[in-house]
This record gives structure tokens, sequence and C-alpha cells, in this order.
């Protein structure tokens, strides 16, 4: 029965077309890739391939028999070009899925780019600083660091014999220019209170030096921040209110202040103040943590300011402290020495 | 700062039987004296006090004598009772001595533990201590021998309470306004005021002899010349003759001890008790050898030229406002016997032929000490006191006490008469506003609590008048307390701090950060991006410093400010540029094997104008009028605010992915650009030539009007090596105050973006090697005009194809309209302006 491979297959012969379609079928099932399957469709479904002789030969056939003859060969036709593309797509997913495996890399590889930097931990602690007072409401003032000696000492109640002027380690510019490099952002008070109108609320992160040679405690440049507040009716339990919620800013909800009377020429009362720090080497314990008072009225004065009007407090902690205590860091070479790996690992979070 | 043994501070206040050193340092800490240190103990474990019974001497093949003792310690003795065997190297005792044994276990000072040991052929089960081994003294004259000390105890008793060295010792930290506490009569009044404790003031007087009229007395005058902004240099002087004292004899052990304890060491019995007077009530004192004065004494300045050899032995040229102690030996005042109130001097010392001892006791004005002890760099006990302001009506008191002292330890008599140039005047009274600690602490004490405290510390309060003002009279030993809020604090330091409440103020709305302060933060966020870590740099640098960048020698960075004491003498400048210091922060870190590195800092610079005015000298406490602070301001030196970056090694660093990129000009240069954008701040880049740039690789960043921002590039290959920094290193330096005064004040303007189809033009010019690139750029995107959206340089290159002295620049050059579609005439319109453009102002040629 089946037809001679020179001769077209007989439309009409179900069994030669349902054997033609089987063909195709099978060779496209048999095609291991795209390529086999791309001869096995010019095979069986090329101009050339038996059902599309076929066909042809429909036209040939009388018309009572052209129906069954189109439907025969029509079914046959319409079953290979679905297995056709049945097996295309599962020959492209077998495709894809291998060059996606063969694709694959080592994510885990490290990534050969140029890290993000650092800043340095005491600059992002100042920044901290001036954000908490800013949210206060306070402003953040700033000063030179080489200053006249009036600013630095005479301004704030620091007589030229005053012992407490010789306590303070000063470097001193050669010459009698009157300047020093100033020993405490304390200055800024007074250059602030020369400068704004009253009432004023400022903070001012900033470096201060003193003649101290460098060693594990000690640094001759190290960073301050000053706060000044003046207005009417200030007393030290605003001063008290301000620095609890400054070392609860700084130091997490726990955190609270003592205050120490002790001497500030600038502050009167003055007093040291103490922080309660529960990390504390050996057991919760308070530390020192910076000097504080209510504005001296010779300050006042020496600003032109009337001390029966305004009342202010002052109050200055060194960051430097702040952050050994906070990061648990045990030498202040490290802080100062510029090790670029120091800043890194802290990631920019402080 | 003050030592504060306990069994000295009791016989001034009564002390609990159980004090410990850690609850004194509380209780003091409370009203304001700090406590400095602990002093442990200086011996620890069994020292006890031993005789000795048997000495045999053993000659060794060294030379030495050792002796090899039997020690009866009592009960420290064997379980049979037997002494113990110890081994000595000194000879200065003899059997029957009571001496001071550390048994195995004690600890001397050192720390140096005893243990038994074998040694010269014995077990030597102890030592035999000298005063220098137990910590006592510099006494090298061998073994202590308590008979010596005037000591006597039973074998086996505890040495260490015999000799005051197991005590624990306080030192307290006294501020500059406390001077009384430099006294052991100061510290027991805060410790009463502190807890309550009965206080007795051992300063006042307390028999007939400390209020004997004075008159007939060694002759003493007060002369000042030239006062001290109107105060006298010295306006009382008490002088009293003990005479026949055996100035030889020594100081007993508990005057030594409390000495030792105090932290000074015992010298003589004169010196110890003028000692032991001042740490006792405050009042600093001075023991002369009678024999040697000549009458009378008189209190000066200072002539010009005049000299003094100081009991320290330096010989040391006077100051005109030097305040001398002077005999009329030689004539009248001619003869300097010491600098008043800070250091005697030789001639007149107490020695131990002595036996007519003069005391002084005098007061001085605390800034005429404080300017002569800084102007010699002398400090002493006595100065330390006067400069702080020392108790004007103690005088007579502390010099009778030490002279009886001097009677009861070396014998003698107290000449009845007695010298008293009194020109003291008494403190004026504060006009106090009995309200006012309220107002100002915040914390509602009554009028009565005010009144109650300032009472308690010694100061007299006159009745309330209506308005409730008082005037109060402080006492003799608080000089400090000269105006209101000084009694404010008292009232609030003495009631407690832990009264005053926790207020937080209300601060009115502020303005937030300033427009400068926030684009910093932007700088240092887009550096850190980029990759840059920041570093902190100390300003201290070394003039040579310069010669390494090999700056010029007019280069205007070479004028820094120098300071008279700086920590290192090789480093005595301030930085007058970042790069410097920055510089050697990257060699340090490049030292500890960080090979890709991006630093940079932000800081200040000192930059000093030649010729700047000195800063006018203003009174404490007065607004400066308009002129003065306009000098005190001008005479500031400028201090930008300057960005400094170094670039060492790789960008991208190399590895498994590839080579990685090494460091070049166009980092620094564009970390500068990063910045100016992040600042919102239109920049242009030219060739420079500029130290410690290399001369081809250095670009001048200026602002749009020419005003120069900065320097950026590769660095000089000739610095290099000297700063032990890789070559290639690139670094940059600006001006961050420039920029920031360039950042557009206004609120920026959005130009609305285009979506008509983009038109691309590629070029490629061949130029003299000379013209730069973005002449180049500039005269394209000019031609361009509006269209431009941007203009790229995408190929340099040069060689034989261009030609000698040539260079090829390619650029890819976007066009867009804001309103239409570019027609292709248009576009080949532009294309030819642009080409012609680049011919006429450049030369270029198009390939």
């Amino acid at each position: 029965m089946s037809a001679t491979p020179d001769l077209p297959l007989s439309p009409l012969d179900e069994t030669a077309v349902h054997a033609a379609r089987d063909a195709a079928v099978a060779a496209f099932g048999a095609a291991r890739d795209l390529d086999e399957l791309k001869v096995a469709r010019l095979a069986h479904t090329g101009d050339k391939s038996p059902l599309a002789l076929a066909n042809r030969e429909i036209g040939q056939i009388e018309p009572a028999q052209r129906g069954l003859a189109g439907r025969t060969v029509g079914q046959a036709r319409a079953a290979v070009v679905a297995a056709l593309e049945a097996r295309t797509v599962e020959l492209e997913a077998e495709r894809d899925a291998r060059m996606l495996d063969t694709e694959a890399v080592d994510v885990t590889l490290q990534v050969q780019r140029g890290q993000r930097g650092a800043r340095h931990p005491l600059e992002l602690i100042s920044e901290q600083v001036a954000d908490v007072f800013v949210a206060m409401g306070w402003e953040i003032a700033e000063g030179p660091e080489v200053e006249a000696e009036w600013f630095n000492f005479d301004a704030l109640n620091f007589g030229p014999d005053h012992p407490a002027r010789q306590m303070q380690d000063t470097f001193f510019v050669e010459g009698d220019a009157g300047l020093v490099m100033r020993t405490h952002t304390s200055p800024v008070q007074a250059r602030t209170l020369l400068e704004r109108d009253l009432p004023v609320y400022i903070a001012c992160p900033g470096k201060v030096f003193r003649t101290d040679a460098l060693d594990a405690t000690h640094t001759p440049v190290f960073h301050q921040v000053e706060g000044l507040a003046v207005d009417k009716g200030l007393t030290m339990a605003h001063l008290k209110g301000t620095l609890d919620y400054f070392a609860r800013a700084m130091f997490g909800p726990e955190a609270r202040t003592r205050l120490r009377p002790s001497f500030f020429p600038f502050t009167e009362p003055s007093a040291e103040m103490d922080l309660w720090f529960p990390q504390k080497k050996g057991g919760p314990g308070w530390i020192e943590w910076g000097g504080c008072g209510m504005v001296n009225p010779n300050v006042l004065r020496a600003c032109g300011i009337d001390p029966d009007e305004y009342t202010g407090f002052a109050f200055g902690m060194g960051l430097e402290r702040t952050l050994m205590l906070r990061h648990g860091i045990a030498d202040m070479h490290d802080i100062v020495e510029g090790d670029a790996r120091f800043s890194l690992q802290f990631q920019g979070v402080i | 700062m003050p030592r504060v043994p306990m069994d000295w501070l009791g016989d001034h206040v009564e002390l609990p039987a159980d004090l410990t050193v850690a609850q004194l340092a509380e209780d003091l800490v409370r009203v304001g004296i700090e406590d400095e240190e602990i002093h442990g103990a200086a011996v620890t474990g069994p020292l006890v006090v031993g005789r000795v019974l048997e000495i045999v001497d053993e000659p060794q093949k060294n030379g030495k004598t050792i002796r090899w003792c039997q020690v009866d310690v009592g009960a420290h003795n064997a379980d049979d009772g037997a002494p113990r065997g110890i081994v000595c190297g000194a000879h200065n005792f003899a059997v029957g001595d009571l001496v001071v044994v550390a048994l195995p276990g004690t600890v001397l000072p050192g720390p140096f533990e005893i243990t038994a040991r074998k040694t010269y052929g014995h077990v030597s089960d102890g030592m035999i201590c000298s005063v220098r081994e137990l910590g006592i003294g510099e006494d090298h004259a061998g073994i202590l021998v308590l008979s010596t000390l005037g000591l006597e105890a039973e074998p086996g008793a505890d040495a260490k309470a015999l000799l005051g060295v197991g005590d624990a010792v306080l030192e307290v930290n006294i501020t500059p306004d406390r001077g009384y506490c430099f006294s052991m009569r100061g510290l027991a009044r805060e410790y009463a005021l502190s807890t309550g404790a009965a206080f007795t003031d051992r300063g006042l007087p307390r028999s007939e002899a400390d209020t004997r009229p004075a008159g007939g007395g060694f002759g003493v005058e007060l002369e000042d010349a030239s006062p001290i902004e109107g105060n006298a240099g010295c306006d009382r002087f008490v002088a009293q003759v003990v005479r026949g004292v055996d100035a030889s004899a020594a100081s007993p052990a508990w005057l030594r001890r409390r000495l030792e304890q105090a932290g000074m060491r015992a010298i003589s019995l004169a010196v110890d008790v003028t000692n032991y007077v001042m740490l006792d009530l405050g009042q600093p004192l001075h023991a002369y050898d009678l024999a040697t004065l000549s009458a009378p004494i008189v209190v000066r300045r200072a002539r010009p030229g005049e000299k003094l050899v100081t009991l320290d032995d330096v010989e040391r040229s006077l100051d005109p406002e030097d305040l001398l102690i002077t005999d009329g030996a030689g004539g009248r005042a001619e003869r300097v016997l010491g600098l008043a109130g800070v250091m005697g001097g030789a001639e007149t010392e107490v020695s131990s032929t002595t036996t007519d001892v003069l005391l002084e006791g005098a007061h001085f004005d605390p800034v005429s000490i404080a300017r002569t002890s800084r102007r010699h760099k002398l400090s002493s006990e006595a100065s330390k006191r006067f400069e702080r302001g020392a108790d004007p009506r103690l005088q007579r008191v502390a010099v009778q006490r030490a002279a009886e002292m001097l009677v009861e330890l070396g014998g003698g008599t107290i000449d009845e008469s007695v010298t008293d140039v009194d020109e003291t005047r008494p403190a004026a009274p504060v006009r106090f506003d009995l309200a006012h600690p309220a107002r100002l602490v915040g914390v509602p004490y009554t009028p009565e609590q005010v009144i109650e405290t300032l009472e308690s510390l010694g100061a007299e309060v006159s009745a309330p008048d209506a308005d409730g003002l008082v005037d109060v009279t402080a006492p003799s030993w608080r000089p400090d307390l000269t105006s209101g809020v000084d009694l404010v604090e008292e009232v609030a330091r003495l009631r407690g701090y832990e009264q005053i409440d926790s207020l937080v103020p209300t601060a009115p709305a502020g303005r937030g950060l300033t427009l400068a302060q926030r684009a910093r933060r932007r700088i240092a966020t887009a550096l850190t991006e980029d990759g840059f870590v920041e570093v902190l740099s100390y300003p201290f640098v070394s003039p040579s410093a310069h010669d390494a960048l090999e700056l010029p020698d007019d280069d205007a960075r070479r004028r820094a400010v120098r300071l008279a004491n700086p920590l290192a003498d090789t480093h005595p400048e301030l930085r007058t540029n970042l790069l410097v210091t920055l510089l050697e922060t990257a060699r340090r870190n490049v030292g500890r094997g960080l090979g890709d590195l991006a630093l940079f800092e932000t800081g200040l610079v000192t930059r000093p104008a030649a010729g700047a005015p000195a800063a006018p000298r203003l009174p404490l406490g007065e607004l400066p009028s308009d002129t003065d602070l306009a000098a005190l301001h001008a005479a500031v030196p400028a201090q930008p605010r300057r960005l400094a970056g170094v670039l060492v090694g790789h960008r991208e660093p190399a590895g498994w992915a590839g080579p990685g990129r090494a460091v070049d000009h166009t980092d620094a240069i564009g970390a500068v650009l990063r910045v100016a954008n992040a600042l919102g701040v239109e920049v242009e880049v030219a060739a420079d030539e500029h130290a410690p740039w290399h001369p081809g690789r250095c670009a001048r960043i200026s602002l749009a009007d020419g005003t120069l921002v900065g320097h950026a590039g590769e660095l000089h290959p000739r610095v290099l090596p000297g700063l032990e920094l890789p070559a290639r290193t690139c670094a940059f330096e600006i001006d961050v105050d420039v920029l920031l005064a360039a950042v557009p004040a206004d609120a920026l303007q959005a130009v609305p973006v285009s979506s008509f189809p983009l038109a691309k033009e590629d070029f490629a010019f061949i130029v003299d090697a000379t013209v730069t690139a973005a002449s180049l750029r500039g005269a394209v995107a000019e031609a361009a005009g509006e269209l431009a959206e941007d203009v790229r340089e995408f190929d340099v290159f040069t060689g034989p194809q261009v030609g000698e002295g040539k260079k090829s620049i390619a650029l890819a050059v976007r066009l867009r309209a804001a309103d239409r579609t570019l027609t292709a005439e248009e576009v080949g319109e532009v294309r030819a302006r642009i080409v012609a453009a680049a011919s006429e102002r450049l030369g270029a040629v198009l390939r």
C-alpha cells in the first residue's frame, strides 16, 4: 500500500498520509537540537515533503472526494505543525537552559571595584552633635583656631595673672601679636555674643590645642563641643536639662548627668559634669565628661550684655572622650594618626 | 596638689573612726574638691620592728664583709621562738639596736617583694631596711636604727603604723579660686561643710601669746615704688625671733612622717617646722639665720640689673616688678635675701650651726607673686599658696605656732617682742540680694537658708533690708568671694548641686545648619562615596617640609605663623596648606602597607599677612570699643578652610577580574569636579605649573570669573621619593571658602526636558599639539549653540598619521532641539558651523 518515492502520495490514501504524518512527528521527536529539527522540518514540511506533495494533489481529485482528501491531508499537516512547534519550544528551552548553565559564575568572588571611602568618626560625631542641638532649635557657630588672647582668655574673665590662665597649657604664637592657639572652643562664646542678637542658643564643635604630648589618653590637638545659651530667666536647671538631653542623645535613654562644684573663670557657679556610663569598665559608674556653669557676669559685660537682664549657661566636653567612651577606643593614637583602616571600620555609622 | 593624711586632717575636724580614704574622697568631691589620686600604702605585708641579737661578720671573696644577724621579731619569730637569721650588707647598727625588718611577704616601694632567699651561704629570712628602701627618705647612711628617730617599740610590733608607711593617702585637686584648701585647715573646713562634722579653726588665736601687742622686734619696712594695679606687693609682715635653738636636732618621727605623707621630704628642723605649719594652716613661712641678718628687713621691688642666687643654686636676673626681701648688709636694703613669697636665697639660710632663728610670715599680692613665679619659671609651695590668695589674718598665729614648735623640738626661747607690720585692708562687703541664688540656680532657697549657708562658711551677713538685700563680708581666707555670683555659687554648692532640677530650655525656632555647613557635609559625602577616606592630621609643620615640596623661595605658603612653645622644636610652624601634613599621613599609611589609598582632609590653614598688627591688650570685663574690636579681628590671621586629597596606587584594585586601574591625574581633577558639582558650582580646568605638582600634569581649578579654587593633578616625580610616596601619586588641594562663596544663593530654575529625537555627530580634528581639549570643546560647543546637548572627547592620539607637532582629537556631539525634530539640513548646517569655527579659531582640520 505504500507509495513509491517517486510518486506523490494519494491524498485519499489515508494509511499513507498517516504514515507520512507519523514519520514527521517521529523525526521531530528524534531531533536532538534545533539544527537537527531544522533538517527534519525541511524534510517533513518543505515543499518537497510527502504531505506538501499530497496537498498539491488534492486539486486533481474528483470533486466528490476532494472534501475527504482535504480533510485527511489537512489534519495530518496540522498535526505535523503542532508537533514541530512543540518540539521547537522544547528544544529552545533546552538550549536556553544549557546556555544559562554554561554562563553561571561564582558570584562569591570578591567584587573588584573601587570601594566606598569613609568619614573620620570624629567628624561624624561632630555632625551628630550638631544635629542634636539643631533639633532643639540651637544654631552651630564657628571660630578661628589661631585666636586673639583676648577672645581665648580676657573676654572669658581669665585675667592676665590668673592661675587658670597658666593651667591651660597654651600654645603661644611667637612674637607679641597677642595670639594663641585656642585652648578651648569657649572664645566662640564671646565672638557669638558680640555678633549675634539675643537670645542666643549656639553649639560649637571644633578643634582645640594644648601643649600635651600625644599618649594613649592625651593629644595636643583635640575636639570639643561648646554650648552657650543666653536668654532672660535661664537657670542652672536649664543647664542640667540641656546636659541630660544631650547625654541621652549621645549615650541612649539610660544616660544622665551629675554636676559637681568646680571652677572656671568664665562661669559662676561652675561645675564638672559627670556622665552615668553603664558600660564603664569594672561596672557602671560616673565618668568625667566636661565642664559647665552659669555664664560669669564679667563675660556678659565684656560682650556688652547687661547681666541683670540676661543670664546664660555654657558647657564644653571633649569629643575624643565621647568617641572613646562610646566605641571602646583604648588608645588615642588610633584617632589621631590618620590610618585609613581606623576610619574605614566605622563605615559611616556612628 | 595637696595630699590629705587622714590623721592630720583629724587634728582640725572630727572624723568618723571608720572613715575610709574612698569615703573621704567622696565627701570632699561633693563640695568641689576633686580627688586627683589615691596613693596606695607605700608598704604592705609584715613590716615589723626587730631587735638585733647577734651579729657575725663574714668576709667574702669579693672583698665585702656581710653580716649574718639574728633578729628578734617577737611574735614573728620561728615557731620554737628562735630569732630570724638575716643577711645584711650594711654595718651602721649594733647588737641591741631596734631596726625595721621586712619579713617574707612584705612589699616595699618599687614594688619590691621580699622573699626568703639563699645568699652568701645562708637562708636570709627577711631584710633589715634602710630609710631609702622604706621610701621615707634619701638617707644613704644605711640601716634605719629606730632610736635615731626617737622611736621605741617592742620587737614584733607593726612598723608600718610606726613609720606611717601603711596608710593610703588621698591627693586632691584644688581649683585656682580655693587657695585656702592648700592646707589641712582649709580642707578640714570643707569636709565639715560637706558632712556637718565638728570643725575647730586652728588658725584662730589660741592663747595670749598669739595676740600679744607687737613692737620692739626685728626691724621690718615695707616699700613699694611700683605697685601692680595699685596693690602693694606686701601688706603684712610678721617677724619673730627664736633664740638658742638647736638647729641640728633631728625632726621627730611623727613630724617626718606627716611631711612625707603630705608629699614633702624632711630636711632640717627649722625647714620642717615651717613646712609643717604651712601645710597645716596654709601660711607659707620662712626661717632665717638671725646671725646672718642685718636689720632692717626691707621688702621692695627689684632694681634694674639686680641678681640673686636662689636656694636651687640658680642665678637669676631680677625684673623691676619682682618683689624682694632685702636686709641692711652693705647698706639699707642693699642685700637681696630672696624673691618674696617664691624662694629664699642661700646666704641667710638656716644651717646646722644656727642658734637664733628669725621666722617670717608675710602676706603678698597674688598678682605680684604669680608674675614673678611665671617670669622665673619658679613654682614653690609658697608661691602656689600666695598666688591663689592667702589668708591675711593668719600670719601671727602661724609664726607663733612655728616658734613654739621650734622651741619644743629644738629648745631655746621665743623673744617677747614680735614685729607685725600690718597694712592690710579689710575686704569690702558685697551687697547681695538674698533672692539671687534662687534666680540663678533655679532652686527655691529661702532667705534663711541662704543666710545660714553663707554664715556656715565663715561670712558675716548683715540683717536684710526691706528689699531682701544684705551686706556679706567674706571671711579672711576667702579673698575669691568678691561679687554676688561668687556667693550664689557658695550657696548652690554647699546646699548641693543634686537639688537642681533638669529642665530643657525652649530655644526660639532656629534656622538649622547654615548653607556653608550643609555644603561642607555634601563635600565630605561626595568624596566618601567616591572612595576617599577622611583623616585628620596635626597642623604642626617643619619649615623644611616646604623644601621637600620644592616650593619656590618666595611662595606665599612659606610665610607661616610660628609657635613660641611648639611641642617639638623641629615643628614650630602652623600649616599654610593641608597637603604638607596630609602627605605625611599618606606616607604613614603607605608605610603600614596600605598600597591603594585615597585620603582626604578638611581643615583650617593659617595664612598670616605680612606686617599684621598685634592684638591690643584690653581691660577685663569691659565691652571693647569698635576700634579695639576691629583691631582684635585684624590681628587674627586669615584661616581659610581647605580641602585636600591624595591618591596612591590603584583606583580600581588589580585582581581576578583584571589588572585594575592605577590612579592618574584625572582622579584628582575628577574629585575636585565632583566636589564642585556637589555644590552646584561651575569650575574651569586649565593647565598650570605649581609646586608640588608635575609641571605637565597640573590643573588649575578656577571659578568662571577666574578666581583660583585650587590645584589638582599628579605630584612632581622629584618630590615623591623624599616624601616616601610611590611614583605617580596624585593630589589636590582647594579652598573650600572660595567654592562656598560661589554656591548659587538662588534656587536653580529647571529647564524642561526635550522629548524630540537626538542627532549624533562625530568629528575628528587634527590640531597643533598645543591646542587644549578644553579650547576645542569650547569652540565646538559655542558653534553648536543651544542645540548642543553634550560635547565629549572620545579619542585622542598623536603619531605619524597626524604628523609632527600635531594631535588628533575626536569629539562626539549630541544635538537636540527643545521644540522640534532636527532636519538633516539643520544638522548639516550645525556640522558646517562647528568645522568652520574649529578651523578659524584653532586651526583645526577635520580628518
